[in-house]
């Protein structure tokens, strides 16, 4: 059912200057979405379609979003605002669908995290016609274009453990949609056959391709899978006998992420691991983080360092914003009035007054006086 | 740190206590905090962007005598809520918690000339740290108008009330150049290069108001042009009386105390919430009233508490209330008729030398024998 909203033409018009000016200094967004959320023309919202719960703890989520989105590549993540109990809270997600889809629709799978108040409140909760917000897609892991596949004559090596499946499985997609005819291995990597969620339309994905083969990894049910246990040096002869010919895309948790670099930096191929981080980023041990001490100006209070300043501010019982916790949202961008700062994914030292800082990925070297 | 004679009875300890108990009554509402909150912003935006797409659709017809007086009306009642229940508000960051980016205290801006920024410089920072500090606190009779003793009389003094009826007139740009602090630049104080990124953001803001409500709007009725411009101007003239009117009911009204510097040095927790409490007074009125004045109309609230969302200020005041009872303190209220009577009585006072402010007010010595106790004017 096509629910009735303004025809592209009216949009294109309401997004001009003369309407933004007309509104100021709100803009025309803030009074269409009180008629209906999804009618906004600047900012990105996306209604729920379908709400599937294909394995327990999960839910995949299609999204209609309005026009005011400019589409992805396969691979990249999008920041989801939730609206819970009043409050906005926004998490990053991987999108699964295939930038093709004929009828523009985004596909997310969320998994339950025990912790984690967004996936538990979509997996519980989320049906058609809830509207989330949407940021523009992000995320510089990406399936290489065809021009660039069809150059290199690589072999991709699409690998993934548990959830880590939906960026890798959007590119899997694309690949179908692009009549991709080189070789691919698609890996993925699970506890039992009961947790394999897209089981179905992986192998009807890598059946559609040409070049492509399938291998599941079970790693708690022995003999059941392609392969068992975990990633190894015997995997990666199962999957290929050209290491040097793999550009291997990888996303899942941090131990398997771990083995497949460590492997390949073994065998001096780094470079051809690409990879999507979920979960916080190491720490870089060489960073000192045991002297800082933050103060926090709007709320009054001050606390020793104890991780990041974002973990520092909340074991101080502050609840400043967050998204993504590893320094790619930037949700959690928070003015730093004073003192340094190092950023734990790119090391580099923040040390001027008044700067916008990442709180999830900034640790204080001394001092620091944050406007929280 | 010596108090003003109200609260000379107070030891330390008690101003500590006084302190502990507003602590409390904070944490417990902040706890609170969630989708009623929410529900209640939402409720007011939408009024607020009702009255003005009804208030700007009127005036296409605003050569009917009807739909002209109807579209201003709803027009100055947007920009009221706009301004007062909504961007006073949000800009104190008293929903931050709602993590919107649409009311972010951080980013907001209101349909007034003032940009937000400055604002937040002059208001949040200047007035809320330095409230009712003579000479730290810039919004005492806004730099202009004396209205304390502590202030020492000029012969310039005598147009007193000649300058609140300008300001009062004018009270959108009168706010926009409050950051600009033009007797300091007057007095070399500070230098013109160093405001030149606040001019910057002074032409941007007010070109855009200006650009909206004066030239756009007007020709986009063609014909009756001229009468949406006039339409336009009452309902900025309308919000600026008003706000004027709300805004020196907050500290000016007698038996509001005003402070040294040396007074709020050292100043502790309580001692800060104790001026604040001092320092500010109450309108009383129905609920549509603490609406329509942005809740300011609980000013004494409002400066314990400036970033807890404005609408829950009536529940707080009554355990405000009982507080200040239990502890011998004033509680400056009344309706809006008193104490803006006061006010303008003390506007026309303090143009002449010999005026003086009424016992309660102003700094004075804390009294030896701490107990002194003042009776506020009733």
């Amino acid at each position: 059912m096509a629910r009735f909203a303004p025809p592209t033409l009216l949009r294109r018009a309401l997004a001009s200057d003369l309407v933004d000016r007309l509104t100021a200094p709100h803009g025309i967004d803030r009074y269409l979405e009180l008629v209906h959320p999804t009618w906004t023309v600047r900012e990105v919202r996306a209604e729920v379609v379908h709400a599937r719960r294909q394995t327990p703890g999960t839910v995949t989520l299609v999204l209609r979003p309005n026009d005011a989105w400019s589409g992805f590549v396969a691979g990249q993540h999008v920041v989801v605002g939730v609206e819970i109990d009043g409050v906005v809270h926004d998490r990053c997600f991987s999108l699964a669908g295939s930038p093709h889809d004929p009828d523009g629709l985004l596909e997310l799978t969320v998994k339950a995290n025990p912790a984690g108040r967004v996936s538990r409140h979509l997996v519980e909760h989320a049906e058609p016609g809830l509207v989330v917000r949407l940021s523009p897609a992000r995320g510089d892991f990406v399936l290489p274009s065809a021009a660039e596949r069809t150059a290199s004559g690589d072999h991709l090596v699409l690998l993934s453990g548990g959830s880590g499946i939906t960026p890798v499985l959007s590119m899997l997609r694309s690949l179908v949609d692009e009549r991709h005819a080189g070789p691919v291995t698609f890996v993925h990597y699970a506890l039992t056959a009961d947790d394999l969620c897209y089981r179905r339309e992986v192998e009807d994905l890598v059946d559609a391709l040409p070049g492509a083969r399938l291998l599941i990894g079970l790693t708690d049910a022995p003999g059941e899978g392609d392969l068992d246990g975990f990633f190894g040096l015997e995997h990666l002869a199962q999957i290929t006998e050209a290491p040097e010919r793999a550009q291997v895309h990888l996303c899942g948790p941090t131990p398997l992420m771990a083995s497949v670099e460590a492997v390949f930096a073994e065998l001096g191929l780094a470079d051809s691991v690409h990879l999507e981080r979920f979960g916080p980023p190491p720490i870089d041990p060489t960073i000192d983080v045991g002297d800082g001490a933050v103060s926090f100006a709007r709320s009054g209070t001050a606390a020793p360092s104890v991780g990041t300043i974002l973990e520092t501010a909340e074991a101080a019982g502050l609840t400043p914003a967050f998204g993504c916790r590893r320094g790619i949202c930037g949700t959690c961008t928070t003015t730093k009035a004073s003192g340094r700062v190092r950023d734990i994914v790119t090391g580099e030292l923040s040390a001027a007054d008044a700067a916008p800082i990442r709180l999830c990925t900034s640790i204080a070297c001394g001092e620091v006086v944050v406007e929280l | 740190m010596p108090v003003p004679a109200s609260a000379a009875h107070l030891t330390r300890a008690q101003i500590d206590a006084l302190g502990a108990e507003l602590d409390d009554l904070r944490a417990r509402t902040v706890a609170d905090l969630g989708e009623r909150d929410r529900d209640y912003l939402q409720r007011v935006v939408r009024a607020q962007r009702g009255l003005e797409f009804a208030g700007r659709a009127l005036l296409f017809a605003g050569f009917l005598p009807p739909a002209w007086v109807g579209g201003t009306t709803a027009l100055a009642l947007s920009k009221i809520l706009d301004n007062m229940e909504i961007g006073h508000n949000v800009m104190h960051g008293q929903y931050d918690f709602l993590q919107d980016p649409a009311f972010q205290g951080t980013t907001f801006e209101w349909d007034t000339a003032c940009p937000g920024d400055s604002w937040r410089h002059s208001h949040n920072h200047r007035h809320h740290t330095f409230t009712n500090i003579v000479g730290e606190d810039r919004d005492i009779g806004y730099a202009v108008i004396r209205i304390d003793e502590g202030k020492p009389w000029k012969p310039k003094d005598l147009g007193n009330p000649i300058y609140a009826l300008l300001l009062a007139t004018f009270f959108q740009y009168g706010v926009m150049l409050h950051d600009l602090e033009v007797e300091n630049l007057a007095k070399g104080r500070t230098s013109w290069a160093d405001t030149a990124e606040l001019r910057k953001d002074m032409a941007r803001k007010l070109g855009s108001q200006t650009l909206k409500d004066y030239v756009l709007w007007p020709l986009l009725t063609g014909p009756s042009a001229p009468l949406t411009f006039a339409a336009n101007a009452t309902a900025n003239l309308a919000r600026n009386l008003w706000s004027f009117t709300i805004i020196f009911c907050g500290h000016f009204p007698d038996g509001v105390a005003t402070f040294t510097a040396e007074e709020a040095a050292d100043e502790s927790r309580g001692g800060w919430y104790l001026r604040q409490l001092l320092g500010s007074a109450n309108l009383e009125g129905g609920p549509l009233f603490h609406v329509m004045s942005g809740n300011l109309s609980h000013q004494i609230e409002h400066h314990l508490f400036p970033d807890i969302p404005a609408h829950r200020y009536p529940e707080m005041a009554v355990e405000v209330r009982e507080i200040c009872e239990r502890y011998g303190l004033p509680y400056n209220t009344g309706g809006l008729a008193k104490q803006f009577g006061s006010v303008v009585s003390k506007i026309v006072r303090f143009a002449l030398p010999w005026s003086r402010s009424e016992p309660g007010s102003g700094p004075l010595p804390a009294a030896d024998d701490g107990v002194a106790e003042v009776e506020l004017a009733a």
